[in-house]
């Protein structure tokens, strides 16, 4: 079995600053990570090759650096790892970035051998759309899993596979055919601790990296900023609200102070306090 | 890419691509209206879709086209029915895709249904709600029909040559950023449940009704339902929808206090939530989690204790009509938008507070009042 | 157990770490370097400044891809009471050269350069990978180390321990003691983020220039401590230091100390409007010469922070550590490559280099400093920093005063604080520790 797994080296937003002045991002100093979602598909697909053998495969596409993510990878025990690079993938949007990644993984496929299922994250922290999974499953006629919280089963000698996943007001239970792409939902499993000699491995792995060209790219207008249909034309920090709330400051709190605030609730919200009522006899 | 880490394409300063917008390909001259998703679900229309026609009716006077909902589900009394809150809530005209293989949600013959009718049609905007199905649903068509797709926007606006303007949270909600998509058609986005207003229904008679085959059989569609368990039965928190919502923050210091935000939410029949750090310790669910990264909520009425206030809590809660602020720092960052701010200590104040609710809401008490 | 055997390991990816190992594996030799955080850098505070010349002995075109934030052109030596500052102000266009020679950083990011580096040549470099003991034979020569990943265990030629002022295996294993209160300060550091049009206006610095500020005054209570202040590119380090004793002593609250620091009135100012990101606390070895341990033995050496190699009058402690980590290596070089064993015997070898090094001279040149500074905290940190800014003060004040009793005045009070006797003494040890 091959299992291609997308990961998506991203800032720590936790960490990012804004420029007070041109609200662009002050990079400095802001580590980057490998987008926290990716490794539960990257978890969930190591389990699978660890029951049913096999090799599982990492891909990203982003900057020469991103190939600290993949070592990364590795260490917890991924087989392989390629790296797309090349500067005409700048500036991609979803629609480039699904169509860049399908085609390498294209490629992936008639290299090492063509994949039985494609994970994604659910989403990434930086671009947030969850939008690079489905587009990949699109462009390569892809089965489509979105959302899914569990692997139920796996038949490799069928074919099949049994999923659950998150749907509006609940679960569900889904079968279907191989080949397939999962974006696997968070807290779904943990991460793994590689061993010794997996680190060992990972520190010394060649890291498959591909040009648009080498990875079979012909149409680089389809990549980055020309391929991209939607374009960015304002960046700009939230409003402050103007104004100020309605401060009341109590040190210690009294019974009082509270019902002078459940009046003052009751008094700023038109109807809650029948409302209130009203549901208070039915509880 | 990642020195580009906004998805879509987002250049750090902006503007530097506003120069290039070109004349608007021929074939897509022809695409016009507004359409909404409209999101049905076991019968159920998700009230995202309400909030989407009621933003998608501004849209549409503005541009002075028709509003469409696009209703795709199985023959019957659901369907028919959100055929017609469509209309009460402000669709000109429906666009309807009957089948029984549209019963219950399912990538293939739903990409394939609305893909179709986008073709078909050729709407110039088509808005779908930000949840587990949308998102599944407007990424594959997106993808297939090569356009523009602006995930999770908080707001929509038609700018003065009547291109679509969707403003989204970048960088984990410390900026926003606007996206157009110039040169292709269908304008696509998703929006968050609960981000744009709920708009007033109206009694309206029936509209006109585009109907349109999804041509599919059962044996086209590999993916196959094997069951369905509903979060009704595993008592699921409905958050998104509460109209008070009650949340507890790293403030509060201690798991034992989540019991204080619980007692207070009993008190009020409210929903109760926290922010992100209270769910990383595992002091509440992932569910019950609010801001950027949890659920968007629109409640009447938010109480918030210990929780500074953080921008990615700040765009999960700001639709509220009544923010009540709880925090010992007067400067914390929550009282630049609570519209009640209270400096004390949140520990000690809510059990108070819980208690002044339950004196002020018993029936023994109303009499007295009232009396 | 890992059955690939290395002629050796390095614990720690830090300076020292890094130039032992860029050393070694430059040379051929197969070394593993085993670091335990996230990535190299990522647990190391620093202020930082960099010192080209012992990095160019190691990698002489670095200034080429090193991430390096500004050039120093100004030093600036402030003596602080609560409301003031008298100050020493050296800058000089000649900074301004091809080849600067000091240079702010920010460790986590020169960490990993200088980490990409060692791999680069050869270092096989695994993150995430604590080392929790030595492997030592029955006669006590160290054989390889276990860490805390599954089948863990590696064997080396020899074991370079640069794992700082807190590694914990070495006094683990007895081949040094702890570092003691009172020659350990520990320094509480912040980055203050703003942007870099900010930074070159305030300090009156352009393009890559940068300013450092250290300061002794009152804000360190009376205890023997520094504050510090350097220019980064798009942000301004500032933080301070006090012995550990002092601490433990004073109860005073380093955070608190800090929090006072960055509010007086001479320093608030060029932190205005600035965002902190990083708040961090680190221990510097301070003892000096006086508190070297023994540095090899059969199998080991120890290089860096955990050697206790730190000039703390200089404020030098990185250079002293890639120094001893590069000659480490090339002692342990010169050793392999004469085909002898690494015993304590062969590797005395290191400890003659040093000798012969200018780390060893300094620290001992400075030998007596640290234990006279700390005995006579009271008056070096709070009593002349206070007296001081007084006799400033009534200097630059007009008033009426003739000049004369005003200098009287000053001397005065001076006396009046500390018997004429004892600032004479004072003078005297400061000069002597100083020569
Ligand atoms: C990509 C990204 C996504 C995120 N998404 C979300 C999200 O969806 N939702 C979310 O909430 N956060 C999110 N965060 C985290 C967010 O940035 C903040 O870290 C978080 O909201 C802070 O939680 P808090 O207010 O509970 O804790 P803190 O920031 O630690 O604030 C605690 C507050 O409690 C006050 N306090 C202390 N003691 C008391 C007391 N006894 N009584 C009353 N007040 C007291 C303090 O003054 C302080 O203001 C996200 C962050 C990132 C980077
Ligand atoms: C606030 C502050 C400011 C300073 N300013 C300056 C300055 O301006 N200029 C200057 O020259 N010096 C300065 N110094 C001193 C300088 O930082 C140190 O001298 C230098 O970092 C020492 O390098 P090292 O490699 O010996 O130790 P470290 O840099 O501490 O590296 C030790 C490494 O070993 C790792 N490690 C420890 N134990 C284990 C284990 N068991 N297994 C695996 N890995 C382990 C650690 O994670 C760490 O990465 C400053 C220090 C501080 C605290
Ligand atoms: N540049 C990329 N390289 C590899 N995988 C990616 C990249 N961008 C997105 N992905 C994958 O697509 C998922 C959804 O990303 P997004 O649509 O940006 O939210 C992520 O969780 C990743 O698995």
């Amino acid at each position: 079995m091959h299992i291609v797994v997308c990961i998506k080296q991203v800032p720590d937003s936790a960490q990012i600053r804004v420029h007070p002045v041109t609200n662009t991002i002050m990079r400095q100093g802001v580590p980057t990570i490998i987008n926290p979602y990716d490794l539960f598909a990257l978890e969930a697909a190591l389990r699978l090759r660890d029951e049913h053998g096999g090799t599982v495969t990492v891909l990203t596409m982003g900057p020469p650096m991103a190939e600290d993510s993949l070592r990364k990878a590795l260490t917890f025990g991924a087989d392989r790892a390629v790296l797309l690079t090349d500067r005409f993938f700048a500036g991609s949007d979803t629609l480039a970035t699904s169509f860049a990644l399908a085609q390498a993984i294209a490629k992936i496929g008639e290299t090492f051998g063509t994949p039985d299922i494609v994970f994604t994250g659910k989403q990434t922290i930086d671009g947030d759309t969850a939008q690079v999974g489905p587009g990949i499953a699109k462009r390569q006629k892809l089965l489509q899993l979105t959302y899914v919280s569990k692997i139920a089963e796996l038949d490799l000698a069928a074919r099949r596979i049994k999923v659950e996943r998150r749907a509006e007001g609940g679960v569900q239970v889904l079968e279907t055919r191989l080949p397939v792409l999962i974006t696997m939902l968070e807290g779904t499993n943990e991460m793994r601790r590689g061993t010794m000699v997996d680190a060992l491995r990972a520190a010394r792995a060649e890291i498959v990296t591909w040009s648009a060209k080498d990875a079979g790219i012909e149409d680089v207008l389809k990549c980055g900023l020309r391929g991209s249909p939607t374009v960015v034309k304002r960046v700009f920090a939230p409003a402050a609200r103007s104004d100020k709330a309605q401060m009341i400051e109590i040190q210690p709190a009294t019974r009082d102070t509270a019902d002078a605030l459940v009046a003052a609730i009751f008094g700023g919200i038109a109807g809650i306090e029948g409302d209130l009522v009203e549901l208070h006899q039915t509880l | 890419m990642t020195d580009k880490p906004v998805t879509p394409a987002a250049p750090a300063a902006g503007g530097s691509r506003a120069g290039m917008k070109k004349e608007l390909p021929e074939h897509f001259k022809a695409y016009k209206g507004v359409w909404v998703f409209v999101e049905v679900e076991r019968g159920v229309v998700h009230p995202v879709s309400f909030e989407l026609l009621g933003e998608g009716r501004k849209l549409a006077d503005q541009l002075g086209v028709d509003l469409a909902g696009v209703v795709l589900g199985p023959p019957g009394e659901g369907t028919k029915h959100a055929v017609a809150e469509s209309f009460a809530y402000g669709a000109d005209l429906v666009y309807l895709m009957e089948d029984a293989l549209l019963t219950d949600y399912r990538n293939e013959p739903f990409s394939k249904g609305l893909t179709d009718l986008v073709n078909t049609y050729k709407p110039e905007i088509l808005l779908l709600g930000a949840t587990t199905l949308g998102r599944d649903l407007a990424g594959s068509v997106a993808t297939t029909l090569l356009t523009g797709l602006t995930a999770d926007c908080t707001e929509l606006a038609v700018d003065a040559d009547k291109s679509l303007a969707a403003t989204r949270p970048t960088f984990g909600g410390s900026l926003l950023c606007t996206i157009y998509t110039l040169n292709f058609r269908p304008q696509m986005a998703t929006i968050r449940p609960r981000v744009m207003k709920m708009p007033a229904r109206v009694e309206k008679p029936v509209g006109r009704v585009v109907s349109h085959p999804l041509a599919m059989v059962e044996d086209d569609i590999v993916t196959k339902i094997l069951a369905f368990v509903a979060d009704r039965e595993t008592n699921k928190v409905n958050l998104a929808y509460a109209d008070i919502v009650v949340a507890g923050g790293l403030g509060l210091g201690a798991v034992e206090n989540m019991q204080l935000v619980k007692n207070l939410a009993k008190a009020l029949g409210a929903e109760y939530g926290c922010s992100r750090p209270i769910v990383q310790k595992g002091w509440m669910p992932a569910e019950r989690q609010i801001g950027q990264t949890g659920k968007t909520i629109r409640p009447r009425l938010y109480i918030a204790a210990g929780i500074s206030g953080a921008i990615q809590h700040r765009v999960g809660v700001e639709g509220a009509d009544l923010i009540v602020a709880i925090n010992t720092d007067k400067n914390a960052p929550i009282f630049d938008f609570a519209h009640v701010g209270l400096v004390t200590d949140a520990v000690r104040f809510l059990p108070a507070l819980t208690e002044a609710f339950s004196r002020r809401l018993s029936p023994h008490n109303r009499d007295k009042l009232a009396g | 157990m890992i059955e690939e055997r290395f002629d050796a390991i390095v614990i720690g990816a830090g300076m020292a770490g890094n130039a032992a190992a860029y050393t070694m594996a430059s040379r051929g030799l197969k070394v593993l370097q085993l670091e335990r955080g996230e990535y190299p850098g990522s647990k190391n505070v620093q202020g930082a400044i960099m010192y080209a010349s012992m990095l160019e002995k190691i990698i002489p075109d670095f200034r080429e891809d090193a991430p390096l934030e500004r050039h120093l052109v100004e030093q600036r030596f402030w003596v602080m009471d609560d409301r003031s500052h008298t100050g020493m102000h050296y800058r000089s266009d000649d900074f301004n050269e091809d080849k600067p020679n000091r240079y702010t950083i920010v460790r986590a990011q020169f960490d990993k350069w200088f980490s990409r580096k060692c791999r680069e040549v050869g270092v096989t470099l695994l993150c995430e990978t604590t080392v929790t003991e030595l492997i030592r034979n029955d006669a006590g020569k160290v054989l390889g180390v276990k860490t805390d990943r599954r089948g863990g265990a590696v064997f080396a030629d020899v074991v370079v321990l640069a794992e700082g002022v807190n590694g914990l295996l070495g006094p683990r294993a007895g081949l040094r003691a702890s570092p003691k209160p009172e020659t350990v300060a520990l320094a509480v550091k912040e980055m203050h983020f703003l942007p870099a049009e900010t930074i070159e206006s305030r300090f009156a610095i352009k393009g890559d220039e940068g300013v450092v500020i250290e300061m002794v005054g009152t804000f360190s209570k009376g205890m023997t401590g520094l504050g510090f202040l350097y220019t980064n590119k798009e942000s301004i380090s500032v933080g301070l230091g006090c012995l550990v004793s002092d601490f433990a002593e004073t109860r005073e609250s380093p955070y608190a100390m800090l929090e006072a620091f960055k509010a007086h009135p001479s320093i608030a100012p060029l932190l205005a409007g600035s965002e902190c990101k990083e708040y961090a606390a680190h221990l510097i070895p301070e003892g000096g010469f006086k508190e070297i341990p023994q540095l090899y033995g059969d199998g080991w050496v120890v290089v860096g922070d955990a050697a206790h190699f730190n000039n703390a009058v200089h404020r030098e402690g990185s250079n002293l550590a890639m120094t001893s980590g590069r000659l480490a290596g090339e002692a342990i070089h010169r050793i392999k490559a004469a085909r002898d064993p690494l015993t304590k015997d062969t590797l005395k070898l290191y400890k003659q280099l040093l000798d012969e090094s200018f780390l060893m001279k300094d620290l001992k040149k400075y030998k007596d400093l640290p234990g006279l500074l700390h005995t006579n905290s009271k008056n070096f940190f709070l009593s002349y920093p206070q007296l001081m800014s007084q006799a400033a003060q009534s200097y630059l004040r007009v008033d009426g005063t003739p000049k004369i009793d005003k200098e009287k005045k000053t001397l005065r009070s001076f006396i009046d604080k500390r018997s004429r006797l004892g600032l004479i003494s004072d003078a005297v040890k400061l000069a002597m520790a100083w020569r």
